[in-house]
Formats: structure tokens, sequence, C-alpha cells
């Protein structure tokens, strides 16, 4: 494998593997925090304002990491550096 | 495909360049004034009000009852700016229903450029309440220890709010143009319609984030968190 190949294949599964996990973290801790808000509305209705306003808040705040891990792959696909230097130095030749 | 609508370039002239981001911020800038001075034109104070009147003043009592509920003292201060922040994403996300027009808010320069404004207008308010020596000293809170790490949070949560912002936008129109290229009919309509609530969610959450720094850079000296009063 010359290193263009190299490069290609692990950007690939890189941003596969970043996708996937970054999904799959965040997901779990999601619904987490949406299940204690839930037992929380059901035990105090009357604080459902303050509730639903804090797990917003919260919610953001966790799916930033999955959108960071999507922004990654996303990089990784569409403007890898690695990439356009190995295309650059292949076109210059 | 694009990454940003920075890359869609209508014309140039030298270093000059008039791209997608720039053409559409003005658009909506240009929106949100001359819409609110138009209806702004002819209030009235009795019982017979315009419609536009009544969804104006149904959206700034909104945004100033949600800005006190964050904890901030004198919400009518901060509404100018939040509110701004606010109406701004929320008119950028809504408009996506529209064909051709691509969100200035998936371009990563006017989610740094928004999140720069909240970066700077934190010291601002905050030493407009306690002082400059006040607000200095609240980086050595609770102790001189927690002071790099009160810089770095400074730092990374403006990071957070602009790639956050960008993140979000940027998927929304990334993932309807993929389906387009796969199941073409119907998918791409209800990521659309998703991509609304997301982008709202958005508006709501920077304008939040936005006041809850404020909320923590002007907190005074005897103030305490507000509790609803539990009525039973």
């Amino acid at each position: 494998m010359d290193s263009m190949t190299l490069i290609a294949v692990a950007s690939i599964v890189t941003a596969g593997l970043t996708t996937g996990i970054g999904c799959m973290m965040p997901a779990l801790g999601e619904g987490r925090s949406v299940a204690s808000a839930l037992a929380a509305l059901a035990q105090q209705p009357d604080a459902s304002a303050t509730i639903t306003r804090t797990l917003f808040v919260g919610l953001a705040m966790i799916e930033s990491t999955a959108i960071y891990c999507f922004v990654v792959s996303m990089i990784l696909i569409f403007a890898n550096p690695f990439w356009s230097h190995v295309i650059t130095q292949a076109v210059g030749k | 495909m694009h990454l940003s609508p920075d890359q869609v370039v209508y014309w140039h002239y030298g270093a000059f360049k008039l791209n997608a981001t720039i053409a559409f911020t003005w658009a909506l800038m240009l929106v949100l004034v001359i819409g609110s001075k138009l209806i702004t034109r002819k209030l009235s104070v009795e019982l017979h009000r315009s419609r536009w009147q009544n969804l104006l003043e149904i959206v700034v009592t909104g945004i100033e009852k949600q800005i006190g509920e964050v904890g901030l003292r004198h919400p009518e201060k901060y509404l100018g700016f939040l509110g701004t922040l606010f109406l701004f994403i929320a008119l950028a996300s809504v408009c996506i229903v529209i064909p051709g027009y691509e969100p200035p808010t998936a371009s990563l320069s006017t989610t740094a450029a928004l999140a720069l404004c909240v970066f700077v207008a934190v010291p601002l308010f905050g030493i407009e309440d306690q002082g400059f020596g006040g607000y200095l000293k609240s980086y050595a809170q609770p102790t001189v220890i927690m002071l790099p790490f009160n810089i770095i949070s400074e730092l990374s949560r403006t990071l957070a709010l602009a790639v956050r912002l960008f993140g979000n936008m940027m998927s929304g129109a990334m993932i309807v143009a993929i389906l387009l290229t796969i199941t073409p009919f119907i998918f791409p309509i209800v990521m659309t319609a998703l991509g609304l609530l997301t982008g709202m969610v958005q508006a709501y959450i920077f304008s939040i984030l936005a006041a809850v720094y404020i909320a923590a850079a002007t907190r005074t000296r005897e103030s305490a968190p507000i509790v609803e009063p539990i009525t039973k």
C-alpha cells in the first residue's frame, strides 16, 4: 500500500468509528438524563418549567460532544488536510 | 456538495468576495430591522391593537420572562443583546423552509462571530455590575488555584458555543443533501421538519447559555437562585 491508499483507508475508517462511537456514548448519556428528568417530573409536576429548562440545557451540553465527533468525521471526509496534501503532491509530480 | 455556505461565491472583485453567508446574513438583518421598524411605526396603547404588534409583544415579553427565570435580576437590561441573538438564530433556522436558502449559521464564521459577541459581552456586563476589581476577583473564586481553570473555561465555552451551533445547522443541511441522493421523495421533508425543531432548540440553547454566563458574571453579593414558590 502506498501512502495515498493508507491515508484514504485511515481517514474513512476513523470517520466511521468517530461517528459510531460518538453517537453511541452521548445517546447513553442523554437516555439517562431524560429518564431521570421524567422521574423528577412525575414526582414534582409543579417544578416542570425549571426541570425542562435545565434538561434542555443539559441535553445541549451532552449533544455537543456528539456534534464535535460529527464535525471531526466531516472534516476527515470532506476537508481532510492530509489528503489534500497528498493530492497536491501527486498533481505536482 | 459543500461544507458551508462560505464556498458559494456569487460575485467577487479582487480580494472582496460576496458569498452566500454574507448575502443571507444581510437579508435576515434587513428582514428583522425593516419588519420591526414597520410594525413599531404605529404602536397603540389602547385595547385595539394590530396583529403584528401583538406578535412582537408576545415575543418580547416571552424572551424577557425566560431571561428572568435564569436568574438575572434586571431582564430588560439584557433583553436587547440576548433577544437579538435569539431572534437572529431562530429566523436563520426557520427560513430553511424557503427553497434555495442556506442558513448563514451553518458557516463557522457566523457562529464564531456570535460566540465572540458573547465572549466580549460577558466581561462587559460583569464589570458594569461589580466593577473592574470585583469582576477580576471572580476569576479567583473559590480559591486562587482555580484561576487557570476559570480562564480555560472562559475560552473553551466560547469555542463550544460556536462549534455547537455550527455543527447542528451544518449537519441538518448535510443530512438533507445526502438523503436527496439516496431517497429523494419523503425523507428529506421529514428531516427538514426535524431541522426546524433542532434550529429552534439551538436558538433557545444559545441565548439561554449566554444568559447563564452573564448571570454567572454578574452574580452579586446577596443574590440567591430564584426558587419558584411551590403552590399546594
